[in-house]
């Protein structure tokens, strides 16, 4: 075994080949499912045409992709050492956003790079998940007890959120908070901190939504209340409900869900792509394609328990859940469970920002468990 | 060698934990899918289908509204417009600013558009412009590309055939205000106009028709996909009017070079022939929402060309008033037809002298004599003897001083004082007010169509009313409108006074009209002549013997009136005209009434069936 390995680092060439080998080639199966899924959803919400959503986004999957298997290959040792880095420039994109950002719908998302729309809220949250990986990392479970070990890691996930709460970006802001309550979670912290923590939860929520814009406001008041303004912020959920409930069993057919190709589903092509796929392909198809996004999240979760260092195990479990906290918060939406907040469907809806910096996720999930094998170092 | 690190456990028990729960939302987001599409999906379908479905009320077609002879004088044509979809284009006010330079737009049709784009939700079309030329459609069609989301397309517009020439009369019909919406939510619907002033107005309810309904496959932004189903409306009844648009316009040509007014009417049955207010404005401006410059220019002309002046026009009668005073001072028993007063050219009360017209005053004259000559003094000295409540009560059966029940709007009253009048508007009834009240000056007024309707009176000896609709043409059917005539309580041999005092207006050899006399053969007018004076003359002036009202400046002058009926013998129809400022019922209003019953009478359009000169198919 010891040789075996010795004779790799002697010959990085087959090392990489045995590298390229070692990645879960099912989990990248499913990935390319699901864009083949959404290639198929994009063309129909295109009214038939690959021109206008479909081709750009397969280009930017096949892009993702090869950005995914070299991320893959490299060592969880150098991404530890990029961790401060990345968590650094997402931090200075998340101010720059603030100041030169791009005003869409009244909150300020992106930046332009290079002539391109850049979300640095979605590039934080990745950033975030491998700082917090990082952090861990080094603090070992018995000084998990320790809450002053906790601070750190607090301030890390508090400055991110703050900023992307600031742009405004709710829904956002929520999830990578979620995701870093689920790292601080599974990296051993006591149930008495969780549990003092938990308390003034509800308190902080009154906080929060007492300082929410009014249009956030309006949101979650119609989320109660849709039928009360049905052409006007009830629109989306209503109708999205209606698209959703007329595919049935077996669904409208593809490219003839009336909801969606008459334009009735609003930003059809992203947020709610999946209402389109529930008309089209009926409950079965949307079925299929909720296993499929399960089979990649819970997928992901069972990938990091593989993992024999606590660096790697972290980063796949918070790139896992950061995928989850896309599905069921986009999901939830869609089928009115909870408010409408701007999160697409992973690999599904339209868009690059998402597309590319969950490739990358996905580049870091492989990566742990290319390396699952390589043992914590002992500090 | 692997040492079971305790973060390893706790990790992965936390993990399982972790995928636990998300197999737990997914399966409940699951649940919920089941919910929508499975148990709920019947009744979701069912929103669907409403919702890719439209039901849209057509705007059915107005009715027309034509003349006695069935001359269309309000019709439909289509109308080409340009609207914008705001769903279909990126930037709306560039879209509309880049439309603007291809088809220059109104400062009204900006303020319009921009308040539409503000207000309408976005699945609405904005209309940009109405009433496009072939041309205009070339040149949009030319920069389709550069316009997204504009697209023309037809609507239906009121043609008046007439224009200015009958504008008062059928007025005019202009997008709904608010108002108008909420009385009649029909109006509601795109393409539909409320009508205004005249016939427009006052018929409104006929000619709106029913509405159609069309239930179209829409997209969300109303764009129509393919027609389902389609149920025609009912156009709007037609109404046609006693008018006879030929006569009209020959009507108008005699009394165009004046501000005036004339009204023909058949004396048997009150149907109104004629009835022309110069100056006029042309109808069809105010179907796409007049401007605002356009708008300024019509209110501040001092001729105010909007007004009906045939029925809103108050004038003071004058000499036109006399057979009033005659009939009542005749029906009050103190005054026979032949008691005869003598004019010495004044008439002094309580220190005051009245005048005259005639300075060396006409002797001595009884009742038909002082119609002829249109004696001053021997009125004053008749009305003073019977008092103003007298004159009054024969004044408003003969259709002086109130209002008579035509179909238009804004129909105006002339008034016929008396004491009681005067005291409720807090002043002193003085015993001169009834003496200038006995020429028709003062406080009296009348309008032009109170004039015909009190001339066709006398002629007829009956309360006809004046109308303007003669049937209206229904899905059930026609219905003929037949206004009763009522007689007039009065001795037959009172109205031959009088009517034989308004044959020697025009046929006596000293009457004050000879101008008027007809070249007809065998037919002969009666009228009477009227000068209303519009400022008081002073007595300075008057014994100055240099008084003379063509030296005054125009809108000083006295206002000319003349009202006729014909043939003598067998009225038939009967005329009033009031040239404003036209200085003497003989001199300017008497000849024009000559020439217009002239034209009645060989026109004779109460005895034809088609108009003259019009071929029957034409006139179906």
């Amino acid at each position: 075994m010891d040789q075996q390995k010795r004779l790799w680092r002697a010959q990085p060439g087959f090392q990489l080949l045995t590298k390229f080998f070692q990645i879960n080639w099912f989990y990248v199966v499913l990935i390319c499912g699901l864009a083949g899924v959404g290639y198929m959803a994009l063309f129909s919400a295109g009214g038939g045409s690959a021109k206008s959503f479909a081709h750009p986004q397969i280009v930017r999957f096949a892009f993702g992709l090869v950005m995914m298997v070299f991320v893959a290959f490299v060592s969880p040792r150098f991404l530890r050492r990029l961790a401060i880095p990345i968590y650094l420039l997402s931090i200075v994109l998340l101010v720059l956003v603030l100041h030169m950002g791009h005003v869409g719908k009244g909150a300020e998302r992106w930046i332009m790079i290079a002539g391109i729309q850049f979300q640095p809220s979605e590039f934080a949250k990745v950033a975030l998940v491998l700082m917090l990986a990082s952090w861990f990392h080094r603090v070992s479970h018995e000084k998990m007890g320790n809450p002053l070990y906790l601070i750190p890691p607090a301030i890390m996930t508090l400055l991110p959120v703050a900023l992307i709460l600031k742009e405004p970006n709710l829904g956002t802001a929520v999830i990578t908070a979620l995701i870093a309550a689920a790292m601080f979670f599974v990296a051993g912290m006591r149930l008495w901190q969780i549990i003092i923590l938990a308390v003034p939860l509800p308190f902080l929520g009154g906080f929060v939504y007492n300082h929410l814009h009014d249009y956030q406001k309006a949101r979650i008041d119609t989320f109660i209340h849709p039928e009360n303004d049905p052409l006007g912020a009830g629109y989306n959920i209503i109708q999205s409900k209606i698209a959703l409930g007329s595919g049935g069993m077996w669904g409208e057919g593809y490219l003839r869900g009336s909801q969606g190709q008459l334009n009735f589903l609003p930003e059809k092509q992203t947020d709610f792509i999946f209402t389109m796929i529930g008309e089209e392909w009926g409950y079965v198809g949307a079925i299929a394609v909720m296993a499929l996004l399960a089979c990649l999240s819970i997928g992901g979760v069972l990938m990091s328990i593989r993992c024999r260092n606590q660096f790697s195990r972290l980063l796949a479990l918070g790139i896992a859940i950061d995928f989850f906290m896309y599905c069921a918060v986009n999901l939830s939406m869609v089928m009115g469970v909870i408010p409408v907040g701007g999160v697409p469907l992973p690999l599904i809806s339209y868009g690059g920002s998402a597309m590319l910096t969950m490739m990358f996720g996905f580049g870091l999930l492989l990566s742990s468990w290319v390396h699952r094998d390589e043992r914590e170092r002992v500090d | 060698m692997e040492t079971a690190r305790p973060s390893r456990g706790v990790f992965t028990r936390r993990a399982m934990l972790l995928a636990g729960g998300q197999l737990g939302i997914f399966g409940f987001l699951g649940h919920r899918l089941y919910d929508l599409q499975l148990v709920e999906g019947a009744h979701m379908s069912a929103l669907a289908a409403r919702n890719r479905t439209s039901k849209r009320l057509l705007a059915p077609a107005r009715g027309a509204i034509t003349d006695r002879f069935g001359v269309p004088l309000a019709g439909n044509s289509q109308n080409w417009r340009a609207l914008l979809m705001p769903e279909e284009t990126t930037d709306i006010h560039a879209t509309v600013d880049h439309f603007a330079q291809i088809i220059p737009l109104e400062d009204f049709e900006r303020t319009r558009i921009s308040r539409d784009i503000k207000n309408l939700r976005r699945y609405v079309p904005i209309l940009l412009k109405e009433f496009l030329s072939w041309d205009d459609m070339a040149r949009i069609e030319a920069q389709a590309f550069s316009l997204p989301g504009v697209l023309v397309d037809v609507g239906s517009t009121r043609t008046y055939p007439f224009g200015p020439q009958l504008a008062h009369i059928v007025g005019y019909v202009a997008p709904p205000t608010e108002k108008d919406v909420a009385r009649t939510p029909l109006l509601a619907l795109p393409g539909m106009r409320a009508g205004r002033e005249g016939i427009e107005q006052t018929q409104d309810d006929l000619l709106r028709g029913a509405p159609g309904m069309v239930e179209m496959e829409v997209n969300a932004y109303g764009r129509v996909l393919g027609e389902l189903e389609r149920v025609e409306g009912a156009q709007g009844d037609r109404v046609e009017l006693t008018i006879d648009a030929g006569l009209q316009q020959m009507v108008l040509g005699r009394i165009a070079d004046e501000y005036a007014s004339a009204v023909v009417m058949d004396c048997r049955d009150g149907a109104i022939l004629a009835m022309t207010s110069t100056p006029s404005f042309d109808p069809a401006l105010f179907d796409s929402g007049v401007s605002h410059a356009q708008w300024k220019a019509w209110m501040s002309d001092p001729n105010a060309p909007l007004t009906n002046k045939a029925v809103a026009g108050v004038y003071p009668p004058g000499s036109t008033f006399k057979p009033a005073v005659a009939l009542a001072a005749l029906k009050s028993g103190l005054v026979t037809q032949e008691d005869r007063f003598d004019c010495p050219g004044y008439y002094d009360l309580g220190g005051t002298r009245f005048h005259c017209w005639r300075k060396h005053g006409h002797g001595s004259v009884n009742m038909r004599q002082a119609l002829k000559y249109s004696c001053d003094v021997y009125f004053y000295k008749i009305a003073q003897k019977i008092g103003m409540d007298q004159i009054k009560d024969m004044a408003s059966p003969l259709g002086l001083g109130v209002t008579l029940p035509v179909e238009l709007p804004h129909v105006r009253a002339g008034n016929v004082p008396t004491p009681a009048w005067r005291r409720k508007k807090g002043h002193h009834w003085n015993r001169g007010d009834t003496v200038v009240a006995g020429i028709g000056q003062g406080f009296v007024q009348t309008t032009p169509l109170e004039l015909a309707t009190y001339a066709a009176r006398i002629a007829s000896g009956r309360e006809v009313s004046p109308h303007l609709i003669r049937r209206t043409v229904t899905r059930e059917g026609v219905k003929i409108n037949l206004p009763t005539a009522p007689g007039l309580e009065l001795q037959p041999e009172w109205l031959d006074v009088v009517r034989g005092g308004m044959f020697d207006v025009i046929n006596a050899p000293d009457g004050t009209a000879t101008r008027a006399r007809l070249n007809l053969p065998g037919i002969q007018m009666a009228g009477k002549t009227g000068s209303a004076q519009v400022r008081r003359v002073s007595r300075a002036q008057r014994e100055s013997g240099h008084f003379n009202s063509m030296k005054l400046p125009w809108e000083q002058r006295p206002h000319a009136l003349f009202i006729c009926y014909a043939p003598f013998d067998k009225p038939r129809y009967a005329v009033a005209v009031v040239v404003e400022h036209g200085n003497g019922g003989a001199a300017t209003a008497a000849p024009l009434a000559r020439l217009i019953m002239t034209d009645v009478l060989q026109r004779d359009p109460s005895g034809r069936e088609h108009a003259p000169g019009v071929t029957v198919a034409e006139a179906d």
